[in-house]
């Protein structure tokens, strides 16, 4: 779990968002002794018909987080290029294929995996490294294929996917011998979009002037909507959550003491530079509002139909955040600029995620274009450290804030 | 020898190769990847011409692509954004790895001809549904197509195109065949030419022209030319002087594993079954490309297979800087092939490349160990 940066007046869920993250892992980790099926899914995989089956999601992705906000990025990501992988590929990856050989990391690595299930929503790396690990556990693996949408979701790629749906749960049946319980998938389904709507509503606070979070508190709070989508858990701690929000709203508290100017951060967050990253900007009286990536798990709910949740969780699935066109995303930026009154916007070109990456340059165009506000972007990489020069960021971000401060006076 | 001069000049002289095709009254149609429907665009009159990079220096293409994407990738920008690709009519994206993908959109958004066309291939190939999906995607690709020549492509046209393209493809395999059973009968750069060629220029002078050489070379009497016999495995290898250097270091050529080489030729295109289906069984069938999935180890079969029937002493992998689904397979390949008691090398490598003196050391140390 990402370490949390410190602030004037902490946000009390954490403690609880720590707990439930830790009985998660706990779960996860004695799932061979209590009998329970494990499969390893993407961050942006269909997730409910695993929680609807009693299965244990776990995601690598959110182990590399936890990894790399360990600062052990760099040593696992080494042990992976010792084994012949090279050093441009994404950093997430190459942990933990070095994490499953080595059974390092905070946690001593992941449960082993039952079976494997690799939504492509996100990424062609995810397929390359799913069949890595399929080869190396020699477990069945599952494709979820979501064409890319550059432009309309069209007649067959709707077709193509929601047969793949029925495809998942008879794969879901097959290795774990049982069967998928419609009803309980409804309510997993109802779950989930609730879930997604109460995410939606804690990002949305920070439209408040002064913010009462920071898209480094979104990093954090993100991985119960990964992790625990669909379970009564995460709606729960949402809801309590927005509670808290609206009462920091309602007592001024904010989360940049004297908040005066605010960011939108794009691409995922440097995990290993988080807390250095959230006081270099709150020296500047700056507060990262938003960002582009927590976004992602509940930037779909407009397709979904929780009365015909797997019909429409094709659509929800394929028209993520990062699997449509570059042109859609600067909109969906755009959007955002407008909604959080955003001063400036901070883009982390990262080394390891090309998709999120490339377009990158374009989407900065456009946003100057339109709206004229600041645009920086720093080189780094989300999870290995090695690429990161903190003084020549240092430098950057005072560039930047300068220019903000001319900018609005 | 006449035939192998004119595919040489055809790829050293691009944009004069598509001003003659322009002058036929031909549009030109700039694709990239192995997996473009070549025969669609042929049918539906347009000339497909595989894009390769000019090998330029990165000027425009640095306000749209960071310097950690391929060369292949940037290159092919470069060229575009720098105007001379402006003989293109239009282009086509087949949907391969996620550098093409964000290419594709780039390209879109800062278009500069008349038609552009994504071909949003499935990314597993070894079901049924995908099956099915693909064929639709490629009944799309053709609306796409008719829309933009206002009339339709009928069936007889596709089928005259798939038969054209078929030929290419067996003369090109007869080559290959012909060139492992005598290795040294044609050299790695001429070779290479004629697979290049063949995605560049006139397709129906490619096929005749390939014809003649086959038959030519078959009349001749191989020559023994003594060397260790090697695969090459990899993207795109553009850069002829590589294979100057395998010879010179005492190397053959014998096959390959590249999508600039056998992975886009082999396999013909059914002719008895409709068209559309007949292509996209083509695609399932044919040698993976790893952006794609066939299986855990189809890859590594195919590589080993290829190694055991071209009885090759060792295989030479080619990676592209920064090319995510071959740097993903390598240490797998490299397993297997080692398992199977085959040496191997890797060479890693930038489109544009300027200097060999490394690759040459290392070649000739690695066939002085085989
Ligand atoms: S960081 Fe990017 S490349 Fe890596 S798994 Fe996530 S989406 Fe894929
Ligand atoms: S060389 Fe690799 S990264 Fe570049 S376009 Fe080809 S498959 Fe993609």
């Amino acid at each position: 779990m990402p370490e949390k940066p410190n602030e004037t007046v902490k946000i009390k869920s954490a403690k609880k968002m720590r707990d439930l993250m830790t009985a998660y892992y706990l779960e996860a980790l004695s799932a061979g002794q209590n009998h329970k099926p494990v499969a390893w899914i993407t961050s942006g995989g269909p997730v409910e018909p695993l929680v609807a089956m009693d299965i244990i999601p776990v995601y690598p992705e959110n182990h590399g987080a936890m990894i790399g906000s360990a600062k052990m990025g760099e040593d696992l990501c080494a042990k992976a290029e010792d084994m012949g992988y090279s050093s441009d590929l994404c950093s997430y990856a190459r942990a933990d294929i070095a994490c499953s050989v080595v059974k390092g990391g905070p946690i001593g690595g992941l449960p082993k995996p039952d079976m494997l299930i690799c939504c492509n929503n996100i990424c062609g790396t995810v397929l390359k490294w799913y069949e890595v690990q399929a080869r190396f556990y020699n477990v069945p693996l599952f494709i979820f294929d979501t064409p890319i949408c550059h432009g309309a979701y069209t007649p067959e790629i709707a077709r193509y996917v929601r047969t793949q749906i029925d495809e998942y749960i008879a794969f879901l049946e097959t290795v774990t011998q049982r069967k998928l319980d419609h009803d309980r998938m409804n309510e997993v389904g109802k779950l989930s979009l609730e879930g997604q709507r109460l995410w939606q509503k804690v990002l949305n606070t920070t439209a408040h002037k002064p913010s009462p979070m920071s898209a480094f508190d979104a990093f954090f709070f993100l991985a119960l909507i990964v992790t625990l989508r669909g379970t009564r858990i995460a709606v729960d701690f949402y809801k309590e959550l927005i509670e808290e929000m609206e009462q920091r709203i309602r007592d001024g508290v904010s989360s940049v003491p004297n908040e005066r100017y605010r960011l939108l951060w794009d691409n995922l967050p440097v995990w290993h530079r988080l807390k250095w990253l959230s006081s270099k900007f709150s020296d500047h009286h700056a507060c990262l509002v938003a960002d582009t990536y927590t976004s992602a798990w509940c930037g779909t709910i407009k397709y979904i139909d929780e009365n015909r949740f797997l019909d429409s969780m094709a659509e929800a699935y394929t028209r993520i955040y990062l699997n449509i066109g570059v042109d859609q995303m600067a909109e969906e930026v755009l959007n955002m600029i407008r909604f959080y009154d955003i001063d400036g916007f901070v883009m982390h070109s990262n080394r390891s995620c090309k998709p999120y990456s490339f377009g990158q340059m374009d989407i900065m165009r456009i946003v100057r274009e339109k709206t004229g506000i600041p645009v920086l972007m720093i080189e780094a990489d989300m999870t290995d450290p090695r690429s990161f020069s903190e003084s020549q960021v240092e430098t950057r971000i005072d560039a930047f804030m300068e220019i903000i401060k001319q900018r609005r006076g | 020898m006449k035939d192998i001069e004119c595919f040489h000049d055809a790829v050293s002289h691009i944009p004069e190769t598509a001003s003659q095709i322009k002058k036929q009254g031909r549009k030109i149609m700039g694709y990239l990847c192995s997996y473009a429907p070549e025969e669609l665009i042929h049918a539906a009159g347009f000339h497909p011409m595989r894009l390769f990079s000019s090998k330029s220096d990165i000027v425009l293409a640095e306000n749209h692509l960071q310097s950690y994407c391929c060369s292949l990738v940037r290159g092919i920008l470069e060229d575009s954004l720098n105007g001379r690709l402006d003989f293109l009519d239009g282009a086509v994206f087949p949907h391969t790895c996620d550098s093409m993908q964000r290419l594709s959109d780039i390209w879109r958004m800062n278009n500069r001809y008349a038609f552009f066309a994504d071909v949003v291939l499935p990314a597993k190939l070894n079901t049924e549904s995908a099956g099915i999906y693909m064929t639709e995607v490629l009944a799309r690709f053709k609306k796409d197509l008719e829309a933009a020549i206002g009339k339709d492509i009928p069936d007889t046209e596709i089928k005259a195109s798939i038969s054209l393209f078929n030929r290419i493809r067996k003369n090109l395999s007869a080559l290959y065949d012909l060139n492992s059973r005598h290795p040294g009968l044609i050299s790695g750069r001429d070779l290479y030419a004629l697979v290049k060629g063949s995605m560049i220029m006139d397709r129906k002078e490619a096929a005749d022209r390939l014809a003649n050489i086959v038959s030519h070379l078959e009349k001749m009497s191989p020559p023994v030319k003594p060397g260790k016999r090697l695969i090459l495995s990899g993207s795109v290898c553009d850069t002829p002087d590589i294979f100057d250097a395998i010879e010179t270091a005492g190397g053959v050529l014998v096959g390959d594993d590249l999508c600039t080489g056998q992975r886009w030729f082999e396999g013909p295109v059914m002719e008895d079954t409709p068209p559309l289906s007949a292509m996209a069984q083509r695609y399932r069938d044919r040698v993976t490309c790893p952006a794609k999935h066939s299986g855990l180890t189809t890859r590594a079969e195919n590589l080993v297979s290829l190694v055991q029937k071209t009885r090759a002493d060792g295989v030479v992998f080619l990676m592209l800087k920064f090319c995510d689904p071959h740097t993903f397979d390598y240490p797998y390949l490299k397993e297997r092939l080692d398992g199977a008691g085959i040496k191997s090398m890797i060479f890693e490598m930038d489109d544009q490349q300027q200097s060999l003196a490394q690759f040459s050391t290392r070649i000739e140390t690695f066939i002085h160990m085989i």
